[in-house]
């Protein structure tokens, strides 16, 4: 549904480089994850995948249609959602739905059934000005307004960023039952913890993509035991276990310190973190998360 | 085409429901209307003239009164000494010092002739020149005069004199107002033409929503059409305002047809709109827009032949203002405001104001192709 093919892409005359060769396909009917930090890269590739911005090289098409020759049927088939609000903050919640819907030349009642469900929240608020509702309904009006005219394609760039965990969920829900009825859905996110809701996400890190596949199979490809070791003290804990040399790796996570050792059955670490004179030692063998995966991408040598 | 009608429709009434700028945009033009031409008069008057009168006789006393008499001249010294009457200058109290010699009378009927001395400031120079000038036509006025008051054959064997009579067409009464309303009028609608067009492009920059409009199959020319028309209404709305204005404040009436006004309006919003339109594809703020805009309206003003001439521009100069369709729109006001030109008469300076328009356009396109693709 969406392929590319070593696209490159780069700002100032070659000296920011936004996209080094990227090369992936998402499927028909996929609800496919890019998900990276801030600048890596995610909005640069949704505006070349939208017809919005050229690439420097590669090729991209769209529902087998070329970004760059067919731009135009594209955007009869795409709908689009920026990163930052860009609907019509002076016109109300039913005028911009009712202006997207006709310059895609169709209207509300035409395809009210597939915005329904998520039309019937910001109802309500129908006469309000759009610059006026809260960060969660804008996503939600955003949303209705890139759908509006049935799009086959869905593109939305970080649609849960600045928005709450109550609202995000359920935008995810939103997302699940789009997927269901038949559009395939390219999604960007700077939040680890929402790769699980995708069917596949592609790791991507300052214009480069790390890793593609499923979750499961990206945190199956982790190559080493990961242990959590906690003690009363995280903070010296943190500079003893990296001192340690048979560390492989070691990040803090929340309370604990996420650690992999070079020869993976390292067990006198225990030993030594109490000639230290830590209390409370623990460690235990733990799944990592899509975290631990994304931070060992970015070093693999360690 | 019916994508465009949806756009004029979101464009109104987005324009109507920001109450305050439309009242700016109609309100402000009105009022500039109302008081520029007041204050912005280049007749001048109220010439603080102050007087040295060292003859007092009758004849220096039907001089004075005769200088007073004009209208232009307001007496507000009549001092005893040269210094006295400098340091009047000098204190801003005159802007005229005229001194009348000894024996003023007396030589001018024994030896035919006489000189007055006149002392200028010309800090303010226009002010200066036309004192200085009326003052002369006075002082001449007045040689004929006396003259024609002396009896018949005593001054025979004087070179016959060539007077100069002149009337003025098309505004017998030199009324400076249907000079200037016209042209300010121009004024107005221009800087409204080109900022609001450049600024509403901008807006949807600023904001992203050219982002959202730019992935839908709307076409270029449709919204760059949808952007323009609203502004080419607003324009016509202030340009039939401002003759109203016109007409009941400033009795200014065109000689020539509406029509033929009209029509030049509408060629002409089409140049300064793709100015407009310029603009906002070299700006991606408003600020930028704004800064940009302020240059070209400012240069406008001031070149384009609002309150001096073109002609006594230097040639660069001139060939510069010949790029500006504000002057040709100016020239075109004033020929069929006070002439009654018809459209052959103007057609030169419509046939440049679209040349000019043609190029904003494309250019503005061109560019725009460039940047959002």
């Amino acid at each position: 549904m969406i392929e590319l093919n070593h696209i490159k892409k780069t700002y100032s005359k070659g000296l920011v480089t936004a996209l080094k060769d990227i090369s992936f396909s998402v499927n028909h009917g996929e609800l496919f994850g890019l998900i990276g930090p801030d600048g890596a890269g995610k909005t640069t590739l949704f505006r070349i995948l939208t017809t919005l911005l050229l690439a420097d090289d590669g090729t991209a098409t769209v529902n087998g249609l070329d970004v760059v020759n067919d731009y135009k049927q594209i955007r009869n088939c795409v709908g689009y959602m920026p990163g930052k609000f860009s609907l019509y903050q002076d016109l109300t919640v039913e005028e911009n739905l009712h202006f997207f819907a006709t310059i895609f030349g169709t209207t509300i009642k035409e395809n009210y059934t597939l915005v329904k469900e998520i039309y019937q929240q910001i109802e309500p608020f129908k006469d309000r000005m759009a610059g006026k509702l809260s960060g969660g309904m804008k996503q939600k009006l955003g949303l209705c307004c890139a759908l509006i005219h049935k799009p086959d394609v869905l593109f939305l760039d970080e649609p849960t960023t600045g928005v709450d965990v109550v609202s995000r969920r359920e935008f995810w829900e939103m997302l699940r039952k789009l997927k269901k009825q038949g559009i395939t859905i390219l999604v960007s996110t700077p939040y680890m913890d929402e790769a699980n809701l995708c069917d596949r996400i592609a790791l991507i890190q300052k214009g480069e993509i790390l890793s593609i596949d499923t979750l499961a199979k990206i945190i199956e490809s982790f190559p080493k035991d990961l242990y959590a070791i906690k003690s009363a003290n995280i903070f010296k804990l943190l500079q003893d276990v990296r001192s340690y040399p048979g560390v492989g790796s070691c990040f803090a996570f929340g309370d604990a310190l996420h650690v992999t050792f070079n020869n993976s059955s390292d067990k006198d670490v225990i030993k030594y973190l109490h000639s230290k004179d830590h209390t409370d030692v623990s460690m235990k063998l733990i799944t990592p998360s899509i975290e631990d995966c994304f931070i060992h991408l970015l070093s693999p040598s360690i | 085409m019916r994508s465009l009608f949806f756009l004029l429709e979101k464009e109104f009434r987005q324009l109507l429901r920001n109450k305050q700028l439309t009242r700016v945009l109609i309100i402000a033009p009105m009022i500039q209307l109302i008081i520029m031409p007041l204050a912005a008069n280049y007749s001048v008057k109220n010439i603080s003239i102050a007087v040295v009168d060292n003859d007092h006789s009758t004849f220096s006393q039907k001089f004075i009164s005769k200088i007073t008499a004009s209208g232009y001249f307001k007496l507000t010294g009549y001092v005893a000494s040269y210094p006295e009457a400098l340091s009047m200058v000098e204190q801003d109290k005159a802007d005229l010092a005229l001194q009348i010699p000894i024996n003023f009378e007396k030589n001018l009927v024994r030896e035919n002739s006489n000189k007055v001395y006149v002392a200028i400031n010309a800090i303010e120079g226009t002010k200066a020149n036309l004192g200085g000038a009326y003052l002369n036509s006075i002082i001449s006025d007045f040689n004929s005069e006396i003259r024609a008051s002396w009896p018949a054959g005593a001054m025979i064997a004087d070179a016959p004199q060539i007077d100069v009579v002149s009337s003025n067409w098309y505004n017998p009464f030199m009324n400076y107002n249907l000079y200037i309303v016209p042209a300010i009028l121009v004024t107005l609608v221009t800087a409204m033409a080109v900022m609001q067009s450049a600024f509403n492009i901008v807006r949807e920059k600023e904001s992203g929503t050219i982002e959202q409009i730019n992935v839908t199959p709307i076409k270029k020319h449709i919204f760059i059409l949808g952007k323009l028309i609203p502004f080419m209404v607003l324009a016509i709305v202030v340009f039939t305002l401002g003759l109203l204005v016109a007409w009941l404040l400033y009795r200014v009436v065109s000689v020539g047809s509406l029509l033929v006004l009209y029509i030049s309006l509408i060629v002409y919003l089409f140049a300064t709109l793709g100015l407009g339109l310029l603009i906002s594809t070299y700006s991606s703020t408003q600020q930028q827009a704004m800064s940009l805009s302020f240059f070209f309206i400012n240069i406008f003003n001031m070149m384009s032949g609002v309150f001096n001439s073109v002609d006594s521009m230097p040639q660069w100069a001139k060939n510069i203002v010949e790029t500006f369709p504000p002057s040709h729109f100016i020239k075109i006001m004033r020929m069929v405001v006070m002439k009654g030109s018809g459209l052959s008469d103007i057609a030169y300076h419509l046939i440049a104001i679209a040349l000019i328009g043609l190029v904003f356009n494309t250019w503005a396109i061109l560019n725009y192709r460039k940047t959002v693709e």
